[in-house]
């Protein structure tokens, strides 16, 4: 919980340097983040190797770890189904669309831009960048509350990169195959669920 | 190189404060790189509450289907 509230006052305060330009533009944002991104899965790696049960538990789990991210796709969908009955705004179709980037708001973004125009397009960057907020937000409460794979399934896309390293912490390194499976396969989904969703 | 040193428990403590800190600077800078971008910034009242609530529910639906998917083949091992 304290790790949680540390990580909403730097995110307030690196919008804040963001917002008032008051970094010299070496450290403008994405490249930074990149660099930092590889530093983590890094010291990621470093956890995973050196977590004994690791192998184990991907043998143990087998054809079940599909379960994982079957889950986030159904529960997705499902939640902003009920979404799209709220707002009259987006239909059915856009909802899925924007849901179905699983996190990955990079790609999703640009992809939707692309196909539905740009307002959708913001919507799906907001959208999945919230995904990967709420994720490292909540990734304590969710594993009290939800069970152990219910941070890796709000993850979605991202539990492979930028949030496995809080899953890990939460959950265990042992883990963290099943996390980077999980956001694998659904990163692998994404180019080709979005098309087929606004066709 | 983790499995390697696995029997180091004082670089694995290390390696673990690491990630916190690298985890707060990953913030920190997606922080920085979405109040540069004026597109969100200047969007960021019209549709930030839709893209709000739809990944909410979209978040939430994944966790209860998770939740239930592990208490139905996970639990009992």
């Amino acid at each position: 919980m304290k790790n949680s509230i540390l990580i909403v006052i730097f995110f307030v305060v690196g919008l804040g340097f963001g917002l008032f330009s008051l970094l010299p533009d070496v450290f403008s944002g994405s490249r930074m983040t990149l660099y930092i991104l590889y530093l983590l899965l890094f010291l990621v790696g470093i956890g995973v190797g050196a977590n004994k049960h690791t192998l184990n538990l991907l043998r143990s789990v087998n054809l079940k770890i599909f379960l994982i991210p079957l889950s986030v796709i159904v529960g997705t969908f499902l939640g902003t189904l009920v979404y799209s009955f709220l707002d009259d705004s987006l239909s059915l179709r856009q909802c899925w669309a924007v849901g179905s980037g699983f996190g990955y708001y990079s790609l999703s973004s640009v992809l939707i831009t692309e196909i539905a125009g740009e307002s959708l397009g913001v919507i799906a960057l907001l959208s999945n960048i919230i995904r990967e907020i709420l994720t490292l937000l909540l990734t304590p409460l969710l594993y009290r509350f939800f069970g152990r794979y219910a941070p890796i399934s709000a993850g979605g896309a991202t539990s492979m990169d930028t949030t496995l390293p809080v899953i890990t912490r939460t959950v265990g390194a042992e883990y963290a195959a099943i996390s980077v499976f999980s956001g694998l396969v659904l990163t692998l989904l994404v180019p080709f669920l979005v098309p087929l969703i606004l066709s | 190189m983790g499995y390697l040193l696995r029997n180091k428990r004082r670089f694995l403590v290390l390696s673990a404060r690491l990630t916190d800190g690298a985890i707060f600077l990953l913030l920190f800078f997606l922080g920085v790189s979405v109040g540069m971008n004026e597109e969100v910034v200047s969007n960021f009242q019209n549709i930030g509450l839709q893209a709000f609530l739809l990944t909410v529910l979209g978040t939430l639906g994944s966790v209860v289907v998770s939740w239930l998917f592990y208490l139905l083949f996970f639990r009992k091992r």
